[in-house]
């Protein structure tokens, strides 16, 4: 095992599918001088030269180039600086990412990856703060994907770079610097698109989130934990297609489901994954679903204001206690 | 010497005066302020006469053009009587445009087309039976059913897509030329058409840019046909050449009369060139008119029939084409009968193999979301 933080796990996962694929390139705003605003591609510019482009602060191009790229046959990567930005070239994503391959009957592929770094970073505020997975649920066509730490970064992005679908894998810019133990080169698992792990087993509550929402997750079981309360906890890691087995499994097993999420809940994943385990497995459940998400608020700027918006461990805990 | 525009003269198809195309939108308006950043880099060739001395070529485009016009013609019968679903649009009296470009291509490059696709798709060699079969919803169209006329697409000729969305296809090209550039190591051109509704996107702009910047082997096609939808474009447009537009991307321009289709072509052959060298991106204007309405069952109100009649016959590029060959001795009237007949016996032939293809089966639905 070795420590490394989930900014450090994309690079290397960057550098190891560049070396792979020739057709790999990046694109997008501050890549190949700056390392990216959040150093995730820090020297990659200079191990590639020629396939890390820094373009012109024009979003519609950056995604409908890289889908053009891939209709041509190569395997782009773009980066859209902040998740936020994703609303400039929405066009680009839902009705051309998303729909060349069915339209044209199958001739297309579209080999896209998007990363999207979201999240509260801090007064970040209302257009540099948002969690916008939830919007490209509602889109046959793509998939969606959203790792919670390092290992999963790394994995997730090689699986979403080798997928001949377009991907949007959505990067939290909190965790990027957080850094934990994952395997040795030789010993790493590839993560197949679309399965979700159960990160704790329990019999007692189900405890369903992704990316940073998994602080959330895992906090709440510590809690639980102490008070003797065995909670299992499931990382969805692909919001799209979502692991609906895993999740309804567990709910067999324990008959309780608690749901998490940095995103705003009204209309949220967090719905979906309810609305399901509602339809198919109402009768395996012993309370209501519990979920927790952001109220229905743009993101305000002050720390005061800002930490109204936030989940934390103890309102999970608190919930689920109730319906134990 | 960069000069002011003192008048605002029109140079597209149809009227050729300052008269408006309608007396409510009134003329084209000098408002006494130059174009800035208009530098004298065009390389436009007013005299722009392309050899007439290859027969095959000719006759190649010629029968192109005609098999869109039957084609067109075909669809618009019958969607009007109702055995075609959803929105289609003709390309009618535009044929020169899809046609002198894609002459100039190989099969290996790349064309991004419009929602009024059906003639690029053609002129880059697309099956004529397939293509029926895809406009009438059929399994063995090239879509398989699923695209329809707006999103009709052959990729094993290089057409990468009708469009549904105005002007949606510049980035695409542009990012398809920059693979070729940066990663697949190529000489392949890609090449974008748009009309002058679509240039008023600001994915022009996005595109165009990076295409200038990077100069990439991306050629922008603009078929200015003067309506948007049903709106004249001087009345939403800021210039009357809308390939001025291409100075400020540092863009080679040329305007052409896009019913010619040998200007056309010459125009193409120098962009492809220029393309293919590493020189960049081009901009092609070519000056035509929408003769049909926007959509085939546009009750038109919006402008007089007898109009738009008028200039069909006057600047028919079919017609056009046949006066410039058999004046230069290049091909016979008789000879062009002849390609024209069967231009239109092989779209009857298409429309009866659409006939006798089935609908998509139901298996079918949710096949081609993903590839995994």
């Amino acid at each position: 095992m070795r420590k490394i933080s989930f900014a450090e796990a994309t690079l290397e996962a960057m550098e190891e599918e560049m070396e792979k694929y020739p057709e790999v390139f990046v694109m997008g705003e501050d890549l190949a001088r700056q390392g990216g605003i959040f150093g995730q591609f820090k020297g990659l510019g200079h191990k590639f030269p020629g396939r890390v482009m820094d373009t012109p602060i024009s979003e519609t191009f950056i995604v409908g180039g890289g889908v053009g790229a891939a209709l041509a046959g190569a395997r782009p990567v773009v980066d859209m600086h902040f998740a936020d930005f994703i609303g400039v070239c929405m066009d680009e994503v839902f009705n051309q990412m998303a729909k060349a391959r069915y339209m044209f009957g199958g001739q297309a592929k579209i080999p896209l990856v998007l990363r999207a770094p979201d999240g509260m970073a801090g007064g970040g505020a209302a257009q540099h703060s948002q969690s916008v997975e939830s919007w490209f649920l509602h889109i046959p066509g793509i998939k969606v994907v959203a790792p919670s730490n390092p290992y999963d970064a790394k994995m997730v992005l090689k699986a979403a770079i080798e997928s001949d679908d377009p991907v949007i894998y959505f990067e939290n810019k909190v965790i990027y610097k957080e850094s934990a133990m994952v395997p040795e080169k030789e010993d790493e698992v590839p993560y197949e698109i679309g399965k979700a792990r159960v990160v704790r087993e329990g019999t007692d509550v189900t405890i369903v989130s992704y990316s940073v929402g998994m602080k959330n997750a895992n906090g709440a079981a510590d809690l639980l934990a102490k008070d003797g309360i065995n909670a299992e906890v499931i990382d969805l890691i692909t919001l799209s297609p979502w692991d609906k087995e895993t999740v309804i499994n567990s709910v067999k097993k324990t008959h309780r489901l608690c749901l998490v999420a940095e995103s705003v809940k009204q209309g949220g994943a967090m719905a979906e994954v309810a609305a399901t385990v509602a339809e198919e497995a109402l009768e395996y459940l012993d309370a209501p679903i519990l979920r927790y998400g952001a109220p229905f608020v743009p993101i305000p700027f002050a720390p005061t204001l800002e930490k109204l918006y936030r989940i934390f461990p103890e309102d999970l805990y608190n919930g689920i206690k109730k319906v134990l | 010497m960069a000069t002011a525009k003192k008048t605002v003269a029109p140079k597209q198809m149809g009227p050729q005066s300052n008269e408006p195309l309608l007396p409510h939108i009134g003329p084209a308006v000098d408002v006494g302020v130059p174009y800035p950043g208009v530098a004298p880099v065009q390389i436009t060739n007013p005299a722009n006469t392309a050899p007439l001395t290859d027969k095959k070529l000719a006759a190649k485009m010629y029968e192109t053009m005609c098999t869109i016009r039957a084609f067109e013609e075909s669809v618009k019968k019958d969607f009007l009587n109702g055995e075609i679903p959803g929105f289609t649009h003709l390309y009618i009296g535009e044929e020169a445009i899809a046609t002198g470009i894609c002459a100039a291509l190989k099969d290996t490059d790349l064309i991004e087309s419009t929602h009024r696709g059906h003639g690029h798709c053609i002129a880059k060699g697309a099956d004529v039976n397939s293509m029926m079969a895809e406009i009438f919803g059929k399994k063995d169209g090239l879509c398989k059913g699923k695209g329809g006329s707006m999103h009709i697409a052959d990729f094993s000729v290089g057409m990468l897509g009708a469009n549904g969305v105005v002007g949606g296809g510049y980035n695409l090209a542009t990012g398809a030329a920059l693979a070729q550039k940066l990663v697949l190591k190529n000489d392949h051109v890609s090449v974008v058409f748009f009309g002058d509704g679509a240039s008023n996107r600001g994915t022009f702009h996005e595109a165009a840019n990076v295409a200038g910047a990077w100069k990439l082997p991306v050629i922008f096609v603009n078929e200015m046909n003067s309506w948007a939808s049903t709106t004249p474009y001087r009345t939403t447009t800021a210039v009357e050449d809308i390939s001025d537009r291409a100075f400020g991307y540092n863009m080679p321009r040329e305007i052409v009369n896009g019913n010619d289709v040998f200007e056309v072509y010459a125009a193409a052959v120098r962009a492809v060139e220029r393309a293919r060298k590493g020189e960049g991106p081009t901009f092609i204007e070519a000056k035509t008119y929408r003769i049909e309405g926007h959509f085939v069952g546009d009750p038109e109100m919006y402008r007089k029939k007898e109009e738009t009649k008028k200039i069909l016959e006057d600047n028919d590029p079919i017609t056009r084409f046949e006066e410039r060959v058999v004046k230069a001795k290049l091909m016979t009237q008789k000879e062009c009968d002849k390609i024209r007949t069967a231009a239109i016996e092989k779209v009857a032939k298409a429309k009866e193999y659409a006939m006798s293809c089935e609908y998509p089966d139901p298996s079918e639905f949710y096949k081609d979301v993903y590839v995994d």
